[in-house]
């Protein structure tokens, strides 16, 4: 471990400069969206037939009367600490109001991608093993199809077929775990399948066509002379190189994920991260607004530079920069 | 100044060479034309739009309110009693408008920087590159959510949100595309006969990487519709009543149980449009070979 990270504490290092930029970027991108925000937020908090002096108070209380580099550099400086501010329409940290809704849009993405897996791997697997046959169109032809598919389109066919029609699942109406796993998990079925399969068809895709490739490889062929089944082959032999490439576009794939799990909270009614998003657009509540975009934008930094750490540490050859 | 340059190697890459070549023929009615032929209504439907003989698309019909399919109203009405055809032609012109002005914006401004970042060396590529990094290090709905609700949503504020939203996918694969371009003898002649780096930029290397871009745009086209759409459906979009397409979905969603039709017709127009312009971009993809960036 100890050389692991000397080889790569050079890498480690540039990536950690890349990501101080980036996520420095990330927070004046942030700061500035309120200030550029028409008519200021004392503004937006009073409404029109507000007098002077009300909003040189509410002015002073948010202390939007002193520069704005100072002001600046107190947000950070409080971001840093994990202070987001208090969103002034409901009263609530905004650090607090992510944290209490954070659980419920990880369990919707980790539940999301774990069904997307289970439905990509056979499915991808079979079509590459086949390739070219009519399994393998059939299959490719619907992931093609599913591609076309946009989220709130999809939640909407699976709301009429599972919760309306056949009345298996519930479309709405929100279980927490604290009901009993069984309870929480039909709550999120529906919502998790959808972001699921707007999700496997991309790694349906990209298994196809790994398998696909390996299987023409001559060390495969030396494999099958050796007696192994085809199903050894695969498993062994064909989908261990894929399972690389898969991690990756899952890291890539994680911003899709986080815009999909907007539009699925929102349309399912979900308590989460996502839905917070929303409400506080149409409440015009702009400070938890600004709160929670730094946060979904330093989540996903991070989350790609684990996936980075976790690639370099899967597959020695290829350094922290070797995905790009 | 049709030939794509492979942008890893420089090498042009033969035609249809790693291409089945197996029902292509049969497919294309299927791939191509039909999908073509739906785009070319939709399109119809957006401009005439005013002329067809369709009821106005805000115009409540109170006695016909949540009605199927009738001879008064082809595809029925919606919970107001609103025509639905007249509503989706309408609105085509919003998702059109949107997929057509967006991708443009992206292809301007991400030719300019990725021009700019490929032939300059130095603080602008440094800054135009931490730019757009950051930018990417965005997902890509949260940061137009975030660009509407601040400019205030309206048709033009949603496709100057979505332009700018793609301008650093574009600005990458201009990027990409003219870097093996500027070290080519045709730009050292032009160099050395004294040309200006605008003219090189501009007139040797743009026209070398412009159907890989406008490929992209093409591919973009259906991803901002989507976009759109979303937008509209989180009631971030464009403002009721103007009708969207998104917009429509979010509110037959209310009477899903009543009204699935008010929800679903809008949705498989919006399905097969998506569909159409995919299926599209995938055959000129084929048939270029050209390189495009994810935008996630």
């Amino acid at each position: 471990m100890k050389r692991f990270i000397s080889r790569h504490a050079n890498q480690f290092a540039r990536r950690g400069g890349h990501v101080a930029i980036v996520v420095t970027l990330l927070a004046v991108g942030t700061f500035l969206m309120l200030e550029l925000l028409p008519g200021n937020l004392a503004d937006s908090l009073l409404g029109e037939n507000s007098t002077p002096e009300e909003l040189a108070r509410i002015e002073a209380d948010l202390g939007l009367d002193r520069p704005m580099g100072e002001r600046f550099g107190l947000w950070t400086w409080n971001a840093l600490q994990g202070d987001l501010g208090r969103s002034p329409l409901t009263g609530e940290e905004v650090a607090h109001s992510i944290a209490t809704r954070l659980p419920v849009s990880i369990e919707l993405m980790v539940l999301a991608q774990f069904l997307a897996l289970l439905i990509a791997l056979p499915l991808g697997v079979l079509a590459g093993y086949r390739e070219g046959s009519r399994v393998d169109s059939a299959i490719s032809s619907a992931a093609f199809g599913v591609l076309s598919v946009p989220h709130f389109v999809l939640g909407i066919v699976l709301i009429l077929v599972f919760a309306i029609a056949l009345d298996w699942f519930p479309a709405t109406g929100f279980r927490p775990l604290s009901d009993g796993l069984g309870p929480n998990l039909a709550s999120m079925f529906l919502p998790a399948l959808t972001l699921a399969l707007v999700e496997a068809p991309v790694y349906l895709r990209l298994l196809r066509s790994d398998i696909a490739t390996t299987l023409r490889e001559e060390f495969v062929t030396v494999a099958r002379a050796k007696g192994l089944s085809d199903f050894q082959v695969l498993v062994r032999h064909a989908l261990r190189p894929s399972s690389f490439s898969l991690i990756t576009v899952m890291g890539i794939n994680v911003g899709h994920l986080i815009g999909g799990a907007v539009i699925i909270e929102t349309l399912f009614a979900l308590p989460g991260v996502g839905r917070l998003l929303i409400e506080s657009i149409t409440r015009r509540d702009f400070l938890t607004l600004q709160g929670v975009v730094l946060f979904i934008g330093v989540s996903f930094v991070v989350v790609n530079l684990l996936v980075d750490a976790l690639y370099a540490v899967l597959d020695p050859r290829i350094g922290a920069r070797g995905r790009r | 100044m049709s030939t794509i340059i492979d942008s890893g190697t420089g090498v042009e890459t033969p035609e249809g060479a790693t291409a089945p070549v197996r029902g292509r023929r049969r497919g294309s009615v299927l791939r191509l034309w039909l999908p073509m032929a739906w785009v070319a209504l939709v399109f119809a439907a957006a401009l005439l739009a005013d002329w067809l003989p369709i009821p106005p698309p805000n115009r409540m019909d109170f006695a016909a309110v949540e009605q199927g399919p009738s001879k008064a109203h082809l595809l029925g009405t919606d919970l107001d009693g609103r025509d639905l055809l007249s509503r989706l032609a309408h609105g085509a012109r919003v998702s059109l408008t949107v997929s057509l002005v967006a991708p443009a914006i992206g292809l301007l401004g991400g030719s300019l920087f990725g021009l700019l970042a490929a032939y300059y060396a130095g603080a602008l590529r440094v800054a135009i590159l931490a730019v757009t990094d950051a930018m990417l290090a965005f997902p890509s709905l949260v940061f137009a959510l975030g660009l509407t609700a601040v400019l205030g949503p309206s048709l033009r504020n949603v496709t100057i949100a979505l332009g700018i939203m793609s301008i650093p996918a574009f600005a990458r694969i201009a990027r990409a595309n003219a870097l093996p371009l500027i070290s080519r003898e045709f730009v050292l002649a032009a160099r050395t006969a004294g040309a200006s780096d605008a003219y090189i930029m501009g007139r040797e290397i743009l026209p070398n990487m412009v159907m890989v871009l406008l490929t992209y745009a093409l591919t973009m086209m259906s991803i901002m519709i989507v976009a759109e759409g979303s937008l509209s459906f989180l009631g971030v979009g464009v403002r009721p009543p103007t009708p969207s397409w998104g917009g429509m979905i979010a509110e037959g969603r209310e009477a899903l149980e009543r009204v699935p039709h008010a929800s679903l017709i809008p949705a498989a127009v919006m399905f097969l449009t998506v569909l159409s312009l995919n299926l599209i971009g995938d055959h000129l993809r084929q048939r270029h070979e050209a390189k495009a960036g994810g935008l996630s």
